[in-house]
């Protein structure tokens, strides 16, 4: 179980998030939709653990382990995944070797066996089959002159390789096509589980035909003003954030 | 007549009085010659100061200019070891060449020591450096002692050679200026893969003159692998002349030493010729490093490609300055220079001093410089998937010098280069980066 308590966090001595309490049991998943700016990005970011996001109250667990504590590759190998809005590109690091990396490092961690070159190969082969990516993608360094669909099936490849206990994706929808969003979709229920959860953050009630959440939770000015059932989405997507804010 | 000032000047100044009528080639008329004219310059403007242009960012005052060198000794370093190669190979243990550690058999060019091979050297020996010009290569000639010459006759594809250079542990710092002759003929191919090393704690003076000429038609791929002690001095002088339809392709790894210079003239003198200069320099805390370019266009049609990569830790200094100079008569140039540094502490520091002269109308010449720290962002990512501080950065160091060392066309070099990387890293205590899938 993901839980987040009173989370206040602020950037650049601004505040941003302004009390959010949101709890995800494992086994579940969750959607965030708000309006811009009302710290969607920000609580990604914060999970994750990256420089720069300071939090100055609450307090977030993972499975009752302190995740704020952590520093962000400690967060990974305790099982906490974030797919990029914006997936970074790293020229020079070929994506297999990148994938291959990040996996061995987790494994070590976790003091499990490390992969060689074949077993990992042949596991990656396996999972990029699935997501529709042809094979010499594992060739080309992370992300580089990738379109932005094949960066967020590379962004899904690498959640399904790393398999964590939970996962937040961050606006994966955004830009993409039907095709490759039933893939994002798909990604995600297939690691559906009573060990994995999930927060799909996201503009779109479109994501969420694919990826039914459990409950829809709204983020406005930094705070959750409403929570409901997957019929939430809907509503909002027909009557839009304005009612939810002046009701904040 | 400027008086020298600095006591290391005139110790080497005096050293060449004693030594005079027992160097080398002592009785050879034409050596003598060319020694007094190298002493005649040295002593009208001693070690380089930080006033000369192509010396402004070096300060050689504490290392080297008011420092004492000694002799190298003869006879020590015969508990040398080197570690065994698949190539054949001339050994030099501080400075002189050392036919017992040294496997030459077999090779299809001829491959000698200097001091042996001094009287045949008339013409060719000085025919490139200029000791007016530059005062190291003046000591160099005031100073040598041996070298190697290698000539590979035209048409031979003369494989790889190793060139290695071992400074031993000595009470003495010794300073040493071997002289290297490399020949190219017509259509013939050699790779040169030259390597300099020296113990830890030892301080000593490495000061080589490279004199090489690449023939029409022919190839040399030269890798250098610059991993001296961190108490030594490297200040090296490579004077290329590369002939129609040639091509001379450079790869430095400036790694080691407290202070090193890796200076380079290429001269590009038929059509059609080629010059590929490229290099890393890993400077660690303490560490200062240069590297100096400079590229004469002097005949139309050629080309030129440099891209220079320096990571700077800790305390340290990085030095780029790349000069091409475009004749009139080079048209139809196509030049590119790139350097690029990444600062990897607050209190490293790099100067990059890119310099063009044109006198060609046609030409295509470009260049460009980057600094820039490690990428947040970039950080973040390859943290967030589990990958530790250490070896995110070490992944993105590796990245950021990928591109210097994708550019080296020869495989033996780009092997010696990454084993080189790999010792940098190790003694920076920092984790392997990328495992290779």
């Amino acid at each position: 179980m993901l839980k987040i308590e009173n989370l206040h966090a602020t950037v650049d001595g601004k505040p941003i998030l302004n009390g959010v309490t949101l709890e995800i049991p494992s086994g579940e998943v969750h959607a965030i939709m708000g309006p811009n700016g009302s710290g969607k990005s920000t609580l990604s970011y914060v999970l994750a653990g990256r420089e720069g996001y300071e939090v100055t109250e609450g307090s977030v667990t993972l499975n009752g382990v302190d995740l704020l504590a952590m520093e962000p590759e400690e967060r990974a190998v305790a099982g906490v995944f974030l797919a990029f809005q914006a997936p970074v590109e790293l020229p020079g690091v070929g994506n297999a070797n990148f994938l291959r990396t990040a996996l061995n490092a987790i494994r070590r961690a976790r003091g499990e066996a490390e992969m060689d070159a074949m077993q990992f190969l042949k596991l990656a082969r396996a999972r990029m089959k699935v997501l529709n990516m042809p094979e010499e993608m594992l060739k080309r360094p992370v992300n580089v002159g990738f379109s932005g669909g094949e960066k967020k099936r590379n962004e899904m490849l690498q959640l399904a390789l790393l398999a964590p206990k939970f996962a937040v994706l961050d606006e994966t929808d955004s830009g993409l096509d039907i095709d490759a969003l039933k893939l994002v979709a798909d990604t995600v229920n297939s690691l559906r589980g009573p060990e994995f959860s999930a927060l799909v953050i996201t503009h779109y009630q479109r994501l969420l035909n694919h990826i039914v959440p459990d409950r829809v939770h709204v983020l406005s000015a930094g705070r959750v003003v409403r929570s409901g059932g997957p019929e939430l989405a809907k509503e909002l997507e027909a009557s839009g954030y304005a009612g939810l804010q002046a009701a904040a | 007549m400027t008086a020298v000032t600095t006591t290391g000047a005139a110790a080497f100044l005096g050293r060449y009085e004693g030594l005079r009528a027992r160097l080398p080639g002592a009785r050879l008329p034409w050596v003598q010659a060319l020694r007094d004219q190298a002493a005649e310059a040295f002593r009208r403007v001693g070690f380089p100061t930080r006033r000369m242009e192509a010396w402004k960012y070096t300060d050689l005052t504490r290392a080297v200019s008011n420092s004492s060198f000694g002799e190298p000794l003869t006879g020590v370093g015969d508990t040398v070891e080197v570690r065994p190669s698949a190539h054949p190979r001339a050994v030099f243990v501080d400075g002189r060449f050392r036919a017992d550690l040294s496997t030459l058999d077999g090779v299809a060019f001829t491959a000698e020591s200097l001091a042996d091979a001094l009287p045949g050297l008339e013409g060719r020996l000085g025919a490139l450096a200029r000791p007016e010009n530059e005062p190291m290569a003046a000591l160099n000639g005031m100073l040598f002692e041996d070298g190697l010459v290698v000539d590979v006759p035209q048409g031979v594809a003369g494989g790889a050679l190793e060139l290695l250079s071992i400074a031993t542990e000595s009470e003495r710092a010794p300073a040493f200026h071997p002289r290297h002759l490399v020949r190219l003929g017509e259509g013939a191919s050699l790779t040169l893969i030259e390597s300099a090393t020296g113990p830890l704690g030892a301080r000593y003076l490495h000061n080589p003159v490279f004199e090489i000429e690449v023939a029409a038609g022919a190839r040399l791929n030269h890798g250098r692998l610059q991993q001296e002690g961190f108490d030594g001095v490297f200040l090296s002088t490579v004077y290329a002349r590369v002939a129609s339809d040639a091509a001379y392709d450079n790869f430095t790894l400036n790694a080691g030493a407290k202070l090193a210079r890796n200076e380079i003239h290429v001269a590009l003198v038929g059509p059609k010729a080629e010059a590929h200069m490229n290099g890393v320099q890993m400077v660690a805390d303490g560490q200062h490093a240069d590297t100096t370019t400079s590229l004469d266009h002097a005949a139309p049609d050629c080309s030129s490609r440099q891209t220079y990569k320096t990571v700077l830790a800790g305390r340290s200094r990085g030095v780029f300055q790349g000069k091409i100079h475009v004749h009139q008569v080079a048209q139809r140039t196509d030049g590119y220079q790139m350097n690029q540094a990444l600062l990897l502490s607050p209190e490293a520091e790099i100067d990059s001093k890119p310099q063009l002269e044109i006198y060609a109308d046609d030409v295509k010449c470009s260049h460009g410089a980057t600094v820039g720290e490690l990428d947040a962002e970039q950080m973040f990512f390859l943290r967030s998937r589990g990958i530790p501080e250490t070896q995110a950065k070490a992944i993105l160091v590796e990245a950021f010098l990928t591109e210097a060392v994708e550019g080296v066309a020869d495989e033996a070099i780009r092997a010696a280069l990454a084993r080189g990387v790999a010792g940098w890293w190790r003694r920076q205590g920092l984790p392997a980066g990328i495992e290779v899938a």
